[in-house]
C-alpha cells in the first residue's frame, strides 16, 4: 500500500514543477517564430499603417508629415491606380473561373484513366516553374513570328498579332499564361478531393440509370462544392497579388505600362521607383482590405457548411 | 445482355475521349518547355526557323551564359538563399507548431490566433517597412537580407500544429515516465514521426524560395547578389535578341526544380493538397 502512495506524491510535485517547466519550454520553442513575427511582420504592419497616413518619400525623409487620409483619397482619384484596380479585377474575373473549370476537368479526366501519376506530373510542371521562366517562355512563343503565330498561319491561315505589344491582346495573353501556370496546381487539390467521394454514390447513380455526364453533374460537381469554393477563393487571392508575370512581361514590352498595370506592380513602382512610400503603403492596405473580404467570405461560407 | 454490351461500347468511347483530352492537355503543358529546349540548342541566327537540321544544334548558348555572364553565380546565390531559408523555416515553424500542439504556456491561445490572423495579410503590405528595416540594418544587397526576414510561414506553423495534434498522446506519456524532457520529446519522439510533414514543408519552402522574385528583386541590388530569377530577368531585358541564350538561362532556372519535383512528386502532391485544403 505504502509503496503505491509514495510514487504518486512524488509524481504530483513533479507535475507542479513541470507546469513552469512546460511554460518555459513552450516559450523557448516559439521564440524564433515570435521574433520573426514581431520584427518582420507585426512591427512592419503597424509601421506601414502609420506611414500610410503620411506624406513620406524615401528621397526626403525629413519632409515626412501626417496628411490624414489624403493618400487613400488620392488613390481613388489616381487614374493609374484605378486602371490597375480595373485590370486586376478583370484579370481575376477571367483567370479564376477558367483555371478552376480547367483544373476540375483535368482532375476528373485524370482520375478515370491509367497513367494518373504521369499526367499529374506533366500537368503540374508549369506550376513549379518560376514565373520569370514562364514569362520568358511565352515571351518567345507569343512573338509576332513565334511558334503560336506560325502554327496559326500554317493551320488556319490567320496572321496573329504581336501579343505582348498590342494594347488589345497584352492583358488577355497574360491571362492565358497565368491559367497555363496555375491550372495544374488546383488540379491537385481537386484530385485529392475526388478521392474522398464515396464510391457508393457513383454506384447508386449508376443503378438509377445515370450516364457519364449525368453522374458528373449530379454527383461529382456537387460533391466538390467545398473544394471549388476553396479553389475560387485561393485563386482570387492569388490573382489580386499578381506581380512577377506582369513585371517581366510589361518590362519587355513597348506598350505604355498602364495597359498591363496591376495593383502590386503599381505599389512596387510607387514605393521604389518614385519613392512615394506613404502612398504605396496606403495601396498595400487597400489590397489587404480586398483580400480580407475574400477570406472572410471563405470563412463564413465554409464555417456555415460545417455546422 | 444487349444493354451491358452497349454500355461497354459507351464506356470504351468515353475512355477514348478521356485519353484524347488528357493527352491534348499534356501537349499544351509540355510543348512550351520542349520548344524552349529546342530553341536553346539552335544557333542565334536560326532561332526563328521552325525546324533546323540536327547537325546545326549546339550547346554554345549554355557555354556562353556560364562563361560570359554570371549565371553560375546567380545559380549559387539561389541555392544558398533557398537552402538557408528552407532550413530556417523547418526549425522555426515546426518548433512553433510543436509548442502550440503540445505545451501549455500563458497566452498560448492568443498567440496562436495571432499567427492565424497574420496568414491572410498579403506580404506586399510590408514591402516598404521591411525595405526600410533592411536599409537600417545594412542588410540590403546581402545574404542576411535575402534570408533572415523570410524564416517564418504561418501556414506551415498551422500545418505542423495539426500534424503534431494527430500524434497519439500515449507515446509521449510513455516517454515522459521514462524521464524524457521537452527537448528529448521533440527531437527523439516527435521528429522521427514527422517525416511526411518535414518532407512536404522542405519541398514547398524550397520551391517557393527558388522561384521567389519580388523580394530578391528589391533586396539584391548588384549583379553579384542577384538570384537566378532576378538575373534571368535582367539578362532577358538586355539580350532578348539572343533567344537561345535566354532559353538556356530559363532552363538553368527551371530544370533543377523539375528534377526535384519528379523525384519527390508524392510529397509535393501531399503538401499542396494539405496546404491547399487547410489554407
Amino acid at each position: 500500500m505504502a509503496v503505491s502512495v509514495q510514487p504518486s506524491r512524488a509524481w504530483r510535485s513533479r507535475l507542479r514543477t513541470s507546469t513552469v517547466d512546460q511554460a518555459l519550454a513552450g516559450y523557448l520553442f516559439i521564440l524564433p517564430a515570435l521574433v520573426e513575427l514581431f520584427v518582420f511582420l507585426l512591427g512592419p504592419i503597424v509601421y506601414a499603417f502609420v506611414v500610410s497616413f503620411k506624406h513620406f518619400s524615401y528621397l526626403d525623409p525629413l519632409d515626412a508629415h501626417f496628411i490624414g487620409v489624403q493618400n487613400y483619397i488620392h488613390l481613388f482619384q489616381d487614374p493609374v491606380f484605378l486602371r490597375a484596380l480595373w485590370n486586376t479585377t478583370l484579370y481575376a474575373l477571367v483567370v479564376v473561373p477558367v483555371q478552376t473549370a480547367l483544373a476540375m476537368l483535368l482532375a476528373v479526366v485524370v482520375n478515370r484513366i491509367r497513367g494518373k501519376t504521369v499526367f499529374r506530373i506533366i500537368y503540374y510542371l508549369p506550376s513549379i516553374t518560376s514565373t520569370v521562366g514562364v514569362a520568358v517562355i511565352f515571351g518567345f512563343l507569343f512573338q509576332p513570328n513565334g511558334l503560336l503565330n506560325r502554327l496559326l498561319f500554317l493551320t488556319l491561315h490567320i496572321q496573329g498579332p504581336d501579343y505582348f505589344n498590342s494594347p488589345m491582346f497584352a492583358l488577355p495573353a497574360i491571362m492565358v499564361v497565368a491559367i497555363w501556370t496555375t491550372a495544374g496546381q488546383f488540379m491537385i487539390i481537386y484530385l485529392a478531393a475526388l478521392q474522398d467521394i464515396p464510391t457508393e454514390l457513383y454506384e447508386a447513380a449508376a443503378i438509377d440509370g445515370a450516364k457519364g455526364w449525368q453522374i458528373l453533374r449530379s454527383v461529382t460537381v456537387p460533391m466538390l462544392k467545398r473544394t471549388t469554393f476553396l479553389v475560387v477563393v485561393l485563386g482570387m487571392i492569388g490573382a489580386f497579388q499578381v506581380f512577377d508575370l506582369v513585371y517581366v512581361i510589361s518590362g519587355n514590352s513597348s506598350l505604355p505600362q498602364q495597359d498591363t498595370m496591376t495593383v502590386v506592380l503599381d505599389l512596387f513602382e510607387k514605393g521604389f521607383r518614385t519613392m512615394q512610400m506613404g502612398y504605396a503603403s496606403a495601396m498595400g492596405f487597400v489590397l489587404f482590405a480586398i483580400i480580407l473580404v475574400l477570406t472572410l467570405i471563405q470563412q463564413l461560407f465554409l464555417g456555415r457548411e460545417d455546422s | 445482355m444487349l444493354a451491358t454490351r452497349q454500355r461497354g461500347a459507351n464506356w470504351r468511347r468515353t475512355r477514348i475521349g478521356l485519353y484524347v483530352v488528357a493527352i491534348a492537355y499534356a501537349l499544351v503543358s509540355l510543348l512550351p518547355f520542349l520548344w524552349s529546349l529546342y530553341t536553346s540548342l539552335k544557333p542565334t541566327s536560326e532561332v526563328f526557323q521552325l525546324l533546323v537540321p540536327w547537325k546545326t544544334l549546339t550547346v554554345a548558348s549554355y557555354a556562353s551564359i556560364l562563361h560570359d555572364f554570371p549565371f553560375a553565380r546567380w545559380f549559387l546565390n539561389s541555392l544558398i538563399v533557398s537552402v538557408i531559408v528552407t532550413v530556417g523555416n523547418l526549425i522555426v515553424n515546426t518548433f512553433a507548431g510543436y509548442a502550440f500542439a503540445r505545451l501549455r504556456f500563458p497566452f498560448r491561445g492568443f498567440l496562436f490566433y495571432l499567427f492565424l490572423g497574420i496568414m491572410m495579410i498579403p506580404g506586399q503590405v510590408v514591402l516598404v517597412p521591411i525595405y526600410i528595416i533592411l536599409v537600417n540594418l545594412g542588410w540590403i544587397n546581402s545574404y542576411a537580407g535575402l534570408t533572415i526576414p523570410f524564416l517564418l510561414s504561418s501556414t506551415m506553423v498551422f500545418l505542423s500544429r495539426q500534424f503534431f495534434l494527430g500524434i497519439p498522446k500515449e507515446l509521449e506519456e510513455a516517454a515522459r515516465i521514462d524521464g524524457v524532457g521537452h527537448w528529448g520529446m521533440f527531437f527523439r519522439i516527435m521528429l522521427p514521426l514527422s517525416r511526411p510533414l518535414l518532407a512536404a514543408q522542405t519541398i514547398l519552402t524550397f520551391q517557393g524560395n527558388w522561384n521567389s522574385f519580388l523580394w530578391p528583386l528589391l533586396i539584391g541590388q548588384t549583379t553579384s547578389m542577384y538570384t537566378l530569377p532576378v538575373g534571368l530577368n535582367s539578362f532577358y531585358g538586355q539580350y532578348n535578341a539572343y533567344w537561345n541564350s535566354v532559353m538556356a538561362g530559363m532552363l538553368l532556372l527551371t530544370v533543377p526544380m523539375m528534377i526535384i519535383f519528379v523525384i519527390f512528386q508524392r510529397q509535393f502532391v501531399q503538401g499542396v493538397a494539405s496546404a491547399g485544403l487547410k489554407g
